[in-house]
């Protein structure tokens, strides 16, 4: 794209959709839009992804302020407002112990929101690292990690996560590291495929050609361009990450009371589920919601980044 | 081709060999076998040492491995330390339940979110497809165990007592005997196990319908004047099934993982509550056996997939 901002002289930048008053000397001209710009403008167009990325901000910032909002202390017990249905007091009701339900949905939430965070974040930069490195050398470097990334993925995942939770006794690093360990691989086959395609593009082929090196063809000339993905599949493994924490806790093999997670939450809710029904439906809809949030986000972030999009 | 479908046999059969080493040491790494028994007064130490003999629990890791792998070959899952009887019966008793529940609701799955997935293509963004597209984000944000207990409490409770008659059951499999107390049983975890596959493949199928739908040679078929009815059901959808049917496959160990939760919610007598039950007592035989059984099944359908696409697919290159 020819520079236009070269003969605009001392007025300031204009906006992007600015256009220079009929008959002066910009007549007609428009600012090339940023790469940026043109991704958020198609994502400002996905509603629901917008919603869902504002409520995960509200959730991420509720679980950073839970020690200073949350209206009571997670364990203590209070004999004398046991098994309450939902009032002005206790929002989300009160458990057999008596202990406010909102205050321990709010304590679960920051370990399944840390957790999908922390995940999703990893298992990206893991399987990124692997899959750019297996998809740019080929040959045995390729043959090698592709062939460990198989066997991880015919692993069965909740079984597997079942058989660590009964021998580390969960807690919620060692469960997420145990996610990582699981989830990078899904990553790491995504990106692999998508290096493949642009390992042979012109522009690649011209950097090699003029000698630069490898480590910065890498970070340089292919990542840009599996960034789009990358990023779509994280959002993905974040929703993953909080469905399987909750149902490994739920089974009993996660997250260990008295610590509140929304699947040990769940366990409780089930030995009284008909009269406390309050008990069963807050910390599963929170799930439901926090996925659902982050799985529309993803999906907005899928139409804005795929470069293949027509405006 | 003959030899793409031997390498990818063959390198199933090392990802089973690898799979049983990562099984066997994580669950040997999760306590002592015989630790309920150690805790109990009433046993003498002479039995104790009798049974770790007997189960050969006084060898290194590496050759109780061994063992039990060789028994495994000879398709013998070793003995449950729980219930002291072969781990083969106890699976051939608990395998059907769990073969009725994945079965009926792959059936269900596939009956459902196929034709509804080819609508949605059809009628792109009209208001069932959109209802789909929002169903299905919600079935896959949703825990599977909190369906089943939504279910228990909305269809089986409150449903029963409003209607002052017991429709669903909320646990077991049998009750009074019979094909309409077997589905009053089965109904609610088929539903609870179905959902988030119908939203899976649902959408799957509607995308790969839109691709075959852009191509160029359903709009010749349409320009030389076949009917729509013509052109969907026998150019496009043949061509758009295969794409689903190997994700279905390629989806089978979410279905297990998903069945466990399942049958531990409605107490479904099947492999995936005995599964959970295994690890929680410390029954090391039988969850290593259903750890295996539940990767062969993977390995399997991952096979199948990738044998089925090449040889239906002239696409498909064998490098």
């Amino acid at each position: 794209m020819v520079d236009q901002r070269r003969d605009m002289g001392p007025r300031a930048q204009p906006s992007p959709f600015e256009v220079a008053e009929v008959g002066g000397e910009h007549y007609g001209k428009v600012r090339g839009r940023t790469q940026r710009e043109i991704i958020w403008k198609r994502f400002k167009r996905h509603r629901l992804a917008l919603v869902g990325g504002a409520i995960l901000l509200l959730l991420y910032l509720a679980a950073l302020a839970t020690p200073v909002i949350a209206p009571y202390n997670f364990a203590e017990i209070d004999y004398t407002s046991f098994n309450q249905s939902p009032s002005l007091d206790h929002p989300m009701g009160t458990d057999r112990l008596g202990r406010d339900e909102l205050t321990r949905v709010l304590y679960g939430g920051r370990i399944s929101l840390a957790l999908g965070l922390a995940v999703g974040v990893f298992s990206t930069v893991i399987g990124a690292t692997f899959g750019i490195i297996a998809g740019y050398y080929s040959k045995v470097v390729d043959v090698l990690t592709m062939g460990f990334v198989d066997f991880m993925l015919t692993l069965p995942y909740i079984p597997l996560l079942l058989v660590m939770g009964s021998i580390f006794q969960f807690t919620a690093v060692t469960i997420t590291i145990a996610m990582i360990i699981l989830l990078w691989p899904r990553m790491a086959r995504l990106v692999r495929g998508q290096v493949l395609v642009v390992r042979d593009q012109e522009y690649v082929q011209a950097a090699k050609a003029v000698g630069v090196s490898d480590v910065k063809i890498m970070l340089r000339h292919i990542l840009p361009n599996v960034v789009g993905v990358m990023v779509v599949e994280a959002t993905l493994i974040v929703a993953l990450a909080i469905l399987f924490e909750s149902a490994i806790s739920f089974l009993g093999l996660g997250i260990q009371p008295p610590t509140p997670s929304w699947g040990n939450l769940l366990t409780d809710a089930r030995s009284n589920m008909i009269e406390q029904w309050w008990l069963t439906w807050f910390p599963g809809l929170m799930i439901v919601i926090t996925a659902l949030c982050v799985n529309f986000l993803g999906d907005g972030l899928r139409d804005a980044l795929d470069p293949k999009a027509v405006e | 081709m003959f030899a793409y479908i031997v390498r990818k046999l063959l390198f199933s059969v090392v990802v089973l060999f690898m799979a049983s080493v990562v099984f066997f040491v994580l669950v040997s790494l999760s306590g002592d076998p015989l630790l309920n028994l150690k805790q109990n007064p009433r046993i003498q130490q002479s039995d104790i040492e009798r049974l770790t003999a007997e189960y050969g629990l006084d060898q290194p890791l590496p050759i109780q491995y061994g063992i039990w792998v060789g028994d495994m070959l000879h398709g013998d899952f070793g003995t449950s330390f729980e219930q002291s009887t072969s781990v083969n019966s106890i699976i051939a008793r608990r395998i059907w339940p769990t073969v009725l529940l994945m079965g009926s609701s792959l059936i269900f799955t596939v009956a459902v979110a196929i034709p509804f997935g080819i609508y949605s293509a059809i009628k792109k963004y009209s208001a069932l497809d959109n209802a789909g597209t929002f169903f299905s984000f919600v079935g896959y944000s949703m825990p599977t165990f909190w369906l089943g207990l939504i279910l228990q409490l909305v269809l089986g409770v409150y449903l029963s007592s409003w209607a002052g008659v017991r429709i669903f059951y909320i646990s077991g499999m049998t009750g009074s005997g019979g094909l309409i107390d077997l589905l009053q049983h089965l109904a609610l975890p088929l539903i609870t196990l179905s959902v988030i596959s119908v939203a899976e493949f649902s959408r799957f199928q509607r995308s790969a319908m839109l691709d075959v739908l852009s191509s160029d040679y359903l709009r010749t078929a349409r320009a030389k004047g076949l009917s729509r009815r013509v052109v969907y059901l026998k150019h496009a959808l043949r061509n758009a099934l295969l794409p689903t049917v190997t994700v279905v496959a390629l989806s089978m160990g979410a279905i297990f993982g998903g069945a466990i939760l399942t049958e531990t919610v409605f107490a479904w007598p099947g492999l995936g509550f005995l599964l959970a039950d295994s690890l929680f007592k410390g029954d090391y035989n039988v969850a290593r056996a259903l750890l295996m059984i539940s990767a062969a099944l993977i390995v399997f359908f991952n096979l199948v997939a990738d044998i089925a696409y090449s040889l239906v697919d002239p696409r498909v290159s064998f490098d």
